[in-house]
Parts: C-alpha cells; sequence; structure tokens
C-alpha cells in the first residue's frame, strides 16, 4: 500500500516518478507503451528504448491498467502485461495509497465526407509513426485543424521526407495568434513556433488561416480533398472551395483528455479535465493527476505537474517533502497558457455544416448522420437513447472518437464512464475471475 | 536493431524488430488491411496511438489486434482482417 503506483511515462507520468523516489518513496511506474516519454518525448521504436533508471522506481512497460477500485483505505488497480492485444498476458493487482493518473490526452477530430477513408489521419498519429517509426502517412500531405501542435506535426512530416502541400489553421489569423501578446509568451513557446514558421517558409509550404478540409475524396483511400475557406463560425464560405490532390490528411483539432481511470476512480471531470487542487489532488483522497488529463498546455507543464503530484504522492505515503516551488510556479503559468490556447483556439460550431445526411459520424458502428438524426426523430434523448438507437459509441473504442461529435451533433454530452479502460480479452478476464475466487 | 522476418498476407517481409504492425505495413505501401463489419469499408491507421480500434488486424491467428499498438516478432504471420472475425476464420 504504500508504494506510489503512477499510470502513463509521458512527461507528467515520468516526472511524478522521479519526484517521489527522490524524496525516498518507493514507486511503480507502468505504461501501455514499451517505452517511456508518451507522446511528446516519444522515443523512436528503432532503437533501444531508454528506460528511468532509479534504485527506488520500478518500470513496468507494455502494462495497461485496465481498472481501478476503489478499497478500504486506498485503489486496487488491475494490470496487464504483455504485447498489445495478445491474448494470454499476465494480469496482476497493486493496492495502493497514492495514485498518480497521468494518461495523457489524444486528438480530437472532426467529421466531415470521407473522413472515414484510409489516408485520413490524426495529426498524432502522423507525429507519433514518424517519430516512433520513421515512416511518413503520404508523400503529399495538407495537414487540417486549428492550433499550435499542426506545426510540429508538419515538420516531422517534412523530416521524415513527406511534401506538405499545406498547412490549415480553421481559426483566423487575428484571433489564433493573439495568445502571443499573453504575457505567456513566457513559456518560451513563441520562439519554437517561429522556428516551425521559417522551417515552413523555407520549404514554402503554405500555412492558411481561416481554411480547413471539408472533404476528401476518393474510392478505396484518398485521393484528393476540398479545401475551404471559413468564416469566423467555421461555416463554408461559398464558391471558395478547391479540390487539392494528396495521399494522405492530417487532422488536430485539439485534444480530449484520457480520462477513463480518473472517471472509475470517481474523480471529479469538469469541461472534459480532471478537477485538481494546488497539490494536483483530485477530489479522491488518495488519486493525483497531473498532465493532460487535468488540461492542455503542453509538454513542460505537464512535467512541472507531475512534479508536484509526485511530492504530494509521496507525502501521503508518509515521505517529508518541502514544497517544490518552481514547479508549482510553471504550473501556475502553464494553467494560464492552457486558457489562452483554449481561448486563441476555439472549435466552432460551423463544424456541423461540413457534415451530410450520409457522413459517417461514428467510425466503428458506421453510424450515418442520418441514423443520428433518425434517433433522434424517434425521441432518443439523453446520451443512453441516443446510443442504444443509433448504436453510436457503442463499437469497440468506446465513443472515444466519437463521444465529442455526436454529443454536439444531438445536443447530448457523452460521458466518458468506461469501467474497462482497455480491451482485456475475455479470457484473461476469465482468469482473473477464477483467481479471486480461489 | 535487428533484422527479423514476418509474414504478410503469404508473403515473407524483412522487418526491424521494434517496428509496429502498422510500421511495417504502411512501410509496404498499404494503407488499409481491415474492412469494417457492416459495409465492408477499407480501414487503416487513423489515430496512431490504440484509441480509436480502426487498424486492427490479425496477427498470428489472433484477430482484433491493434498494429498501430502491437510490435512485430520474428516469424509473426499478419494477415488481413474481413469484417468481425473469430480467432480461426476466413
Ligand atoms: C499522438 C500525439 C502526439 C503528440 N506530439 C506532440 C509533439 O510533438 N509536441 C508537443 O508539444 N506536443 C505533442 N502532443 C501533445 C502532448 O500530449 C503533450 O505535450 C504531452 O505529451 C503531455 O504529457 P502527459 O504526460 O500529460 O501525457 P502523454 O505524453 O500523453 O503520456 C500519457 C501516457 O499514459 C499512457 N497511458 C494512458 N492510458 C494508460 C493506461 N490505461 N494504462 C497504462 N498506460 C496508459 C500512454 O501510453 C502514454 O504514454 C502530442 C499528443 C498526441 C496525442
Ligand atoms: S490507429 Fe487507432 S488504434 Fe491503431
Amino acid at each position: 500500500m504504500s508504494r506510489v503506483v503512477v499510470v502513463g511515462a509521458g512527461p507528467a507520468g515520468l516526472a511524478a516518478a522521479w519526484a517521489a523516489a527522490s524524496v525516498g518513496a518507493s514507486v511503480l511506474l507502468v505504461d501501455s507503451g514499451v517505452a517511456v516519454g508518451g507522446q511528446y518525448r516519444r522515443q523512436s521504436g528503432l532503437r533501444a528504448a531508454r528506460t528511468p533508471v532509479h534504485p527506488l522506481i520500478e518500470w513496468l512497460p507494455e502494462t495497461s491498467v485496465w481498472a481501478v477500485e476503489s478499497m478500504a483505505g486506498g485503489h486496487r488497480v488491475r494490470l496487464q502485461t504483455g504485447a498489445a492485444d495478445s491474448p494470454g498476458r499476465t494480469m496482476s493487482t497493486v493496492d495502493t495509497d497514492a495514485l498518480v493518473i497521468a494518461t495523457g490526452a489524444y486528438d480530437r477530430v472532426l467529421p466531415f465526407p470521407g473522413w472515414d477513408l484510409p489516408g485520413v489521419y490524426t495529426a498524432g498519429a502522423a507525429q507519433a509513426l514518424a517519430k516512433g517509426q520513421g515512416v511518413s502517412v503520404g508523400r503529399r500531405v495538407v495537414v487540417g485543424g486549428t492550433g499550435p501542435f499542426l506545426l510540429p506535426v508538419a515538420r516531422s512530416l517534412v523530416e521524415v521526407g513527406a511534401g506538405v502541400a499545406e498547412v490549415l489553421e480553421a481559426n483566423g489569423i487575428g484571433g489564433s495568434w493573439g495568445w502571443r501578446r499573453d504575457p505567456l509568451g513566457a513559456l518560451g513557446k513563441v520562439g519554437e513556433l517561429a522556428g516551425y514558421g521559417v522551417m515552413l517558409a523555407r520549404r514554402r509550404v503554405p500555412v492558411r488561416f481561416g481554411a480547413a478540409v471539408v472533404a476528401a475524396h476518393g474510392e478505396s483511400r484518398v485521393e484528393a480533398v476540398t479545401v475551404a475557406r471559413l468564416d469566423a463560425g467555421w461555416r463554408v464560405v461559398a464558391g471558395s472551395e478547391r479540390v487539392v490532390e494528396v495521399d494522405a490528411v492530417c487532422l488536430g483539432f485539439g485534444f480530449t483528455a484520457q480520462l477513463e481511470l480518473a472517471v472509475s476512480a470517481g474523480c471529479r471531470i469538469e469541461d472534459g479535465a480532471v478537477v485538481v487542487d494546488p497539490a494536483q489532488r483530485t477530489s479522491v483522497a488518495g488519486v493525483f493527476a497531473a498532465g493532460e488529463v487535468t488540461g492542455i498546455a503542453g509538454a513542460g507543464p505537464a512535467a512541472a505537474e507531475g512534479t508536484v503530484a509526485g511530492y504530494a504522492a509521496a507525502a501521503r505515503v508518509g515521505r517529508t517533502v518541502a514544497v517544490p516551488r518552481d514547479a508549482v510556479r510553471t504550473v501556475r503559468a502553464g494553467r494560464r497558457f492552457g486558457r489562452a490556447l483554449a481561448a486563441a483556439y476555439p472549435v466552432r460550431s460551423g463544424w456541423r455544416d461540413w457534415v451530410s445526411a450520409d457522413t459517417v459520424v461514428c467510425r466503428c458502428e458506421e453510424v450515418r448522420m442520418s441514423d443520428l438524426c433518425a434517433a433522434v426523430a424517434q425521441g432518443a434523448l439523453g446520451m443512453r437513447a441516443v446510443k442504444l438507437v443509433s448504436r453510436a459509441g457503442l463499437g469497440l473504442c468506446q465513443g472515444r472518437i466519437c463521444g465529442r461529435i455526436v454529443g454536439e451533433l444531438t445536443g447530448t454530452p457523452f460521458t466518458q464512464n468506461r469501467p474497462i479502460a482497455v480491451p482485456v480479452r475475455l479470457r484473461d478476464l476469465a482468469a482473473v475471475e477464477d483467481e479471486e475466487e480461489n | 536493431m535487428s533484422a527479423i522476418w514476418v509474414e504478410v498476407d503469404g508473403v515473407r517481409v524483412a522487418a526491424m524488430s521494434g517496428q509496429t504492425v502498422a510500421g511495417v505495413l504502411l512501410g509496404l505501401g498499404r494503407t488499409s488491411w481491415r474492412s469494417t463489419r457492416r459495409d465492408g469499408r477499407p480501414r487503416g491507421v487513423f489515430c496512431g496511438i490504440g484509441v480509436c480500434f480502426d487498424c486492427l488486424v490479425l496477427v498470428n491467428g489472433v484477430p482484433d489486434v491493434r498494429a498501430c499498438q502491437r510490435r512485430v516478432a520474428d516469424g509473426d504471420v499478419v494477415r488481413v482482417q474481413c469484417g468481425a472475425e473469430l480467432p480461426g476464420e476466413c
């Protein structure tokens, strides 16, 4: 019980593990990936993985936490270790007084006709494949969406030899670069972004504001896209559409926090993020959260939150700690930066007009917009009814991709309540139950 | 990292240890390797980080393996997945 358990080895989880270990707490650090680093400091899969070396940190790679349950005085964390999705992985449990949830976030994507064609990727996928696997998702690629993350994605694509046809920022130039005037340019991001700008200009990659991919075309894969100018509410400016030949599209409209473990643990969630106090404590005693699960502000603030959470978790298991003032200051600046970012790169409701009746809105169950409308017309009210009538969100991804989309299209907010956080094969689940009965 | 051999849809191909199944397939120029359950539409990678379940593939006879998450091992047999498959079908 007295061991700190950290889930997620991205910038936040790693910092938490180091902080806790540095004051003498023993730590179990788990991540479903083979290497530490998470999404931002993703290691190349093609080189030997670097691992955290600290005598007090036990590092468990290829280990997914599939459930968190509360129990007397703490939490039971259920783990599964082994090659991704293989049957017969090792199941185990660990009980802890101090659980740090640092599970990060994934790209938010918006639907349009053809977004289910192969060759349409999230921006994060392009980034992960470039950084982790050294492969490019295409030869001629359009990058679109909103937010500063589009620029490093374009750079990674160029680095693995892709031609980037255009970068499309859906928000206008006024709004989206407004945050540069924010005192938080202080986070050093302005220089980084300017660097990407120079790189793209040198390669003559046009960066267009107030524009988006609103349709993808092709038979069995993307062959071209329709790019359109958008008004301030993101509705297509009539007559501005043009067709661009590409073999891949990468989309990112900000991020969605990976909340299932926090939800299972009973943590309070607001506006799609785990609510934490200045010590990164959630609303549940003994559960801490750090990084993108608490809000989106990039890797630096995520790591600072991890440091604070790690110290707080160590204090909970009886270590003496001093307040990490620098980290607390960075967290505070990060919060302001996050708010400025969200204000500068909003997702405007006009995207709903990009969706046509036969556009797939739930990729897993292949539910189309017309099916959703039919469900609502039949009187389906509330998340459960919309799901059961239309089947949207009932597929393998459990609404991770379509939940926000369907929620906004039907006006029914979707929650992230998934008691089993990652897929577990039935055979392995049965093995856990047998073991517990014995 | 060392070179290994895997079989992709019946063809022996060279891969590197540390590559994911998706990395190998994309490297071969493939963009899709699954058909959807309802409409039989082609799918490949979408999210790239294990969230969307679009990239499912059969590895050593086991269906529903996320190609973007699974790393190849020497001798792995990878095959396209047609709709909803049970182990040993198709
Ligand atoms: C695909 C992708 C690429 C990105 N690339 C960049 C970039 O190049 N530059 C940039 O500034 N920002 C990038 N970002 C934004 C990035 O999320 C943050 O800047 C930063 O990585 C956040 O750190 P974190 O520690 O909160 O989360 P992450 O880095 O996302 O780490 C979370 C970790 O938790 C693990 N995890 C999640 N759930 C479980 C579970 N149930 N069991 C076990 N382990 C679990 C994941 O495997 C992951 O390693 C990217 C985001 C995504 C989604
Ligand atoms: S591409 Fe989304 S799970 Fe593999």
